[in-house]
């Protein structure tokens, strides 16, 4: 790690003006500042501004501090009630330990990573741009399968951020000119292309502080599915978040989301598309499913991706709908 | 005492966290602290390093290298030029150009903090020479790379071949001839491989996280030509070995260089991510099963070959990957063949049951095969098959309990309740799987000592160590049944290598070696207090007629009786015995192993191909049970890793670096808390004489061999979808449904 | 620089700000019964609690805490040293072989009897599910200590000991 100078930020103008690198939780800025692969000169602490707390927004939504931890986020009641496949996948994702550090906006703003990532000795252009990926053809069973590029292919491993897609869920932030802006979290991440040492299009210094919910069609149905090499305390291999919204055996809304497929959490368009306005059936979700990994393309190691994202969709539609038990034993 | 379920003597300093391990220790002056800089290339030498920019940052004392530190012992060598072993060898490091495997250490950044050591690091510039390596084995390779290793570890032969196979397999009714494989492996004990060391007044002594002290302390005066009397190892507790912790690694070597060059304590504690590269692992192996079969299910051939990487410089280790082939079925036709292929990887060497622990999912999954092949039930397949005597050498076994392990196994699991294969339960099949289970026995040499103080206190000594074995208890217990006092006036200590040499804790063999020569030691005791009862000139019971003996704390002579307080007081105020223990013809004469057999239910996700334990059982015999609470707790401690080892556990190898792409615990995946079911142990076993003073045999490897068996068995079971490449992971079950249609 | 710890305030001085909050403790202030696994959040042997909530004090920097209330193993004995429920149960069911990670798994497991005390959920714990210390499941028991790695194996007798502390304290 090298050295750095702190500063701790009383308020969100402090925060916004005090520095252009933020530490929240730290669960990942941490860990990779003692591999030398993150170097910030200098960190504000935001962990005292009173970005805290969640409140009821106007017209049935919520609204959520950026400081809110991951297992705050989960456990609140307002929360496991009315969004159902936040809470799950928040408590599918890492260990008490980090739920209990880890920030809602940090959350989000954990970097896209690999196995080279970490690996200093390898080539990685998130790490230094335009030096290679060791990734491509090397061992990559953990990678991205979809949204890639051949500069990069590693994986935004989150969980929450998949099901805030899914949830439609809207960032707010504030830049150091003090002005505000709303970023929906689907848009947060870019795709990594030639550059996939810029992961998000927020600018140096601007601060996440609320994520906005807004209000679900009544009856909506949540569904979290993780995919994993053991049974808890692990990424997924692949994560399906879907919230269904059926009338009779007509889907009237489906909206499904993807992690450990994408360099960024991925929002299953495509799959949606086929859902919408279909029937409640098991082949439609299968369709879907396939639909969605039309374009997807292995590595390799991580060609087992592509039907297990599709099986893993189809029964999370599946549960979604009523046709399969939820039965996670 | 011996046999009583005892709570860990240790226990109320380690649930207070006040057991200090290495790196707890409180040394004056406070250490510096050692950052190890690890080579980015896998094979090669240095050709510059600059230290110029961490050696100006504040804080840094100095960075260490092989331009700036004194000459050792070359790496693999001797002091003297006599032959040494892995353990014992120069293990010296930063000692030239050479990089013989990735990861090794170039430069050790020696800073007054952790803060300034770490940051320093990462201004260190070092550049190479690349030459090619060889890091992986693919089973590709031409015979001429193909090594037949000198011995296995545990001294077997590299083959054993008997009768003729060929002719088994191209005659018998049913055969089977397949390939496992399974990757390579980390030990992975929690505590990460650390050392502080100090060097004054021409000593050298060193705070170790070690499993084998004697080992230890002839390995550092390779390493740096010193006579062994000047080098000491204090090791009072160790968080976990496994193997990775037999011998000294890169922490233990540079911090002494460290210590020895500033003339002030140095700490090192390997980074988690540096313990992979620069302390053992276990390496892959491909396994040729062959087995053939009559009508009946009677062995008439197994076959068991084969073919792992061994490290290509400094030692020989190579894993006897087929020892349970050649100790647990009766056949007339054995072949077991072990050849190693030299790579450039990071040190391979001894994992939790070696040998047994890879080679038991191959057999004991070929077995499974054989049976479904045959439409017999597994067990029945394996009772069908017992042998009399040890299939490779002829020789009798000292005991062999497998038939009773097995048959009370399948009682308390129900094994005759078990389902037709194939049963779903919503989105999941469920399957029932079996193993059997045998793990070699070795005794060592060893010696002890046990004082009696002035109060009658006892005192026993030995440079034995407490991996989490539990030797403290039952060293305590031991000591306390020999002399018959209560727990609490017996103090044992360990881990200093000033104390009578034992061989540790490997192998299974610390129990029966450290507690044989203890037991011997308060024998000796025991013999001399009835001694002095009987004949000191001072002793009110002189001359007394009657049996002497020691009993409840006192020493008898007849009906008469002394405290030990007054026999030591005979003495002028302690009064000490020595005592030894080493393999007899026992060892020679006879076959010795541990048996077991698991029995395992578990689910399969239909969808994913998750596999999810139900529920494990083991029934194990071992001879005498020293302390059923902490034998109990090696049994499902070994279960645990051998489910890890059957569901999640690859060190994966890329093969242009030889780097492992996921050196550290959030993907190599120790299995955690919630993959393990609930676990139920059956201790079976009596006392067997033959093997050691105590009559017991070793068991902290026992639980683990066998269980991935019985898993990947079950598997098969549930889903139909046989798996024969380790780990059991989503991925290759799901390849299997998907190739039936499922 | 001040840190609280067992109740104990300690000065730090002008701490270089890079120090976590487990090399601080063991490190700066010589206590030593919180342990180093992995130093990157994947082990848990480091598992201090922090104003009562469990964190991996490995990945925490030592001066964001400064105010906080922090709890290391040697703080869950009572006053007179007399071992919590916890660590009583932990040596009566053998929950530990070579206690490296002892110190984070007790920790741990002291903050998941307050967790459920409060109600919180688990990724098992059903929807609108009520929780109770008296019927918790061995299931949710090993979800919610699959943060504290066991090498030795220990998890089936961890398991028995939280279960039985759970239900002392139920």
């Amino acid at each position: 790690m090298r050295p750095f100078e702190y500063v701790r930020a009383a308020t969100v103008e402090d925060a916004v003006t005090g520095g252009d690198r933020f530490i929240a939780g730290g669960t990942n800025l941490v860990d990779l500042m003692k591999h030398g692969i993150e170097r910030p000169e200098r960190l504000v602490d935001v962990t005292r501004l009173e970005l805290a707390s969640i409140e009821e927004a106007d017209g049935g939504g919520l609204r959520i501090g950026s400081q809110v931890t991951n297992s705050a986020l989960a456990n609140d009641a307002r929360v496991r009630e009315r969004y159902p496949v936040l809470s799950k996948a928040l408590l599918s994702g890492a260990t008490q330990q980090l739920r209990n550090k880890a920030s809602t906006g940090g959350n989000f703003l954990q970097r896209t990573r690999c196995y080279y990532f970490y690996d200093t000795a390898r080539r990685c252009n998130k790490r230094e741009p335009g030096s290679g990926c060791d990734a491509l053809d090397g061992f990559n069973r953990i990678h991205a399968i979809l949204g890639a590029s051949e500069h990069c292919i590693a994986t935004h491993p989150s969980d929450m951020a998949v099901a805030m897609v899914a949830l439609d869920a809207e960032l707010l932030t504030r830049k150091s000119d003090g002005s505000t802006r709303r970023v929906k979290a689907e848009a947060l991440h870019q795709l990594p292309g030639d550059t996939p040492h810029h992961e998000h299009v927020l600018e140096p210094g601007e601060l996440i502080t609320h994520v906005d919910l807004p209000p679900l069609p009544d009856g909506a149905r949540h569904v979290y599915r993780k995919a994993r090499d053991r049974a808890s305390y692990a990424f997924a291999l692949v994560s399906v978040a879907v919230v269904l919204v059926t009338d009779g055996d007509a889907i009237t809304e489906a909206r499904v989301a993807l992690g450990g497929v994408a360099p960024k959490p991925w929002r299953a368009h495509r799959a949606e598309a086929a859902l919408k306005g279909a029937r409640v059936d098991r082949d439609v979700f299968r369709r879907a499913a396939e639909a969605e990994l039309e374009d997807a393309r292995g590595h390799g190691d991580n060609d087992f991706k592509i039907p297990l994202a599709t099986r893993l969709i189809a029964s999370a539609l599946a549960e979604a709908a009523g046709l399969d038990a939820g039965d996670d034993r | 005492m011996i046999g009583k379920a005892t709570r860990r003597v240790d226990g109320p300093k380690k649930v207070r966290g006040a057991a200090p391990y290495a790196a707890d220790q409180a040394i004056e002056p406070t250490p510096y602290i050692g950052w190890i800089v690890e080579a980015t290339i896998g094979k090669g030498r240095v050709v510059s390093i600059d230290t110029a920019a961490a050696e100006r940052e504040p804080g840094v004392v100095r960075v260490l290298t092989h331009e700036n530190t004194p000459k050792q012992i070359p790496y693999g060598e001797t002091r003297d030029g006599s032959d040494a072993d892995r353990f014992t060898m120069s293990h010296a490091l930063l000692n030239g150009t050479e990089i013989r495997h990735p990861g090794q250490a170039v430069a050790l950044v020696v800073a007054g903090t952790l803060e300034a050591a770490r940051g320093a690091a990462l201004l260190v510039k070092v550049t190479y020479e690349t030459d090619d390596g060889r890091y992986v084995v693919t089973g590709e390779e031409p015979e001429d790379l193909l090594v037949v290793p000198d011995e296995l570890d545990g001294g077997q032969e590299p083959d054993v071949v008997k009768g003729d196979i060929d002719a088994a397999m191209a005659e018998a009714a049913h055969t089977l001839d397949v390939e496992y494989t399974t990757p390579s492996q980390i030990s992975a004990a929690m505590e990460p491989h650390a050392t502080i060391a100090v060097w004054a007044d021409g000593e050298l002594t060193l705070y170790l996280s070690i499993q084998v002290i004697g080992w230890a302390i002839t390995a550092l005066a390779n390493t740096f030509g010193l006579e062994k009397s000047q080098v000491r190892i204090l090791s009072p507790f160790t968080g976990g070995g496994f193997g990775s912790k037999l011998g000294v690694h890169g922490d233990a070597v540079l911090a002494s260089l460290a210590a020895m060059t500033l003339e002030h304590p140095v700490k090192v504690v390997q980074t988690r991510r540096s313990v992979f590269v620069n302390a053992p692992h276990r390496g892959s192996s491909i396994q040729r099963l062959r087995l053939a079969a009559d009508a009946e299910g009677k062995l008439l051939g197994v076959g068991h070959d084969s073919r792992m990487p061994m490290a290509s410089y400094g030692y020989e280790f190579a894993e006897p990957t087929a020892a349970g082939a050649r100790a647990s079925y009766e056949t007339p036709a054995l072949h077991t063949v072990h050849r190693v292929v030299k790579v450039d990887l990071p040190p391979i060497d001894s994992m939790r049951a070696p040998g047994e622990a890879i080679g038991s999912l191959a057999l004991e999954g070929a077995l499974d095969e054989l049976a479904h092949d045959l439409g017999l039930d597994p067990l029945e397949l394996r009772l069908r098959n017992l042998a009399d005597r040890e299939p490779q050498s002829g020789k009798p076994f000292a005991s062999n309990d497998l038939r009773r392990c097995l048959e009370k196994g399948a009682e308390a699991f129900g094994w005759t309740d078990r389902p037709e294969p194939r049963q779903r339960d919503g989105r999941w099949w469920r399957g029932w799987g079996m193993a059997a289970c045998t793990r070699v026995n070795m005794l060592m040499e060893g010696a002890a000592r046990i004082r009696l103080d002035a109060d009658g206190r006892a005192r026993a000594e030995l440079d034995m160590t407490d991996i989490g074995t539990g030797s403290y208890t039952i060293l305590t217990q031991i000591a306390a049944e020999g002399l018959g006092l209560p727990l609490e006036s017996v103090e044992v200590v360990l881990g200093d290598s000033r104390l009578p040499e034992t061989a540790g804790s490997g192998g299974s063999f610390g129990a029966a070696t450290a507690g044989g020569a203890l037991k011997n030691a308060t024998d000796n005791l025991c013999a001399r207090l009835v001694e002095l009862a009987r004949d000191h000139g001072d002793s009110p019971l002189r001359g007394a007629e009657g049996e002497g003996r020691v009993a409840e704390g006192r020493v008898w002579i007849g009906d008469r009786s002394l405290g030990f307080d007054e026999v030591v007081g005979l003495v002028g105020g302690e009064l000490s015995a020595e005592g030894s223990i080493a393999p007899g013809e026992n060892s020679e004469k006879y076959a010795q192993y541990a048996y077991g057999a698991h029995f395992v239910t578990l689910r399969v996700d239909g969808v994913t191909g998750e596999v999810r334990l139900e529920r494990a059982l083991g029934a194990f015999s071992f001879g005498r049970v020293l302390n059923p609470i902490t034998a109990r707790s090696q049994l499902i401690g070994g279960m645990t890793y051998g489910i890890g080892g059957a569901l999640t556990e690859a060190l994966h190898v890329d093969p242009r670096s030889g780097a492992f792409p996921n050196r550290d615990f959030a993907e190599y995946h120790l299995a955690v808390q919630r993959d393990v079911p609930p676990l139920e142990v059956h201790m079976l076993g009596e006392p067997d004489e033959k093997c050691g003073a105590l009559g017991s045999k070793g068991i902290g490897e026992l639980g683990l061999c066998g269980i991935g068996g019985a898993i990947a068995n079950a598997v098969f079971h549930a889903t139909g979808v046989r798996v024969r490449e380790m780990p059991i992971t989503p991925d290759k079950v799901l390849a299997g449904l998907m190739a039936q249609g499922d | 620089m001040k840190l609280q710890i067992d109740g104990q305030d300690h000065d730090l001085g002008d701490l270089d700000p890079r120090t976590t909050l487990l090399d601080a403790l063991r490190e700066r202030l010589g206590l030593m019964g919180t342990k180093k696994g992995c130093d990157h959040g994947q082990c848990g042997a480091c598992t201090v609690l922090v104003n009562g909530r469990r964190i991996n004090s490995c990945l925490a920097l030592a001066v964001m805490h400064e105010g906080d209330a922090i709890t290391t193993v040697a703080g869950l004995e009572a006053d007179d040293g007399t071992p919590s429920a916890l660590q009583e149960a932990f040596m009566e069911h053998d929950a530990f072989q070579c206690g490296y990670c002892t110190a984070g798994q007790l920790c741990s497991a002291t903050s998941l009897l307050r967790e459920v005390k409060r109600g919180e959920p688990s990724v098992l714990t059903p929807m609108g599910a009520e929780l109770s210390l008296s019927e918790l499941s061995d299931d949710e028991i090993r979800e919610r200590m699959s943060g504290n790695l066991c090498r030795c194996g220990a998890y089936a007798n961890i398991v028995a000991a939280v279960r039985q502390a759970a239900e002392a304290e139920s």
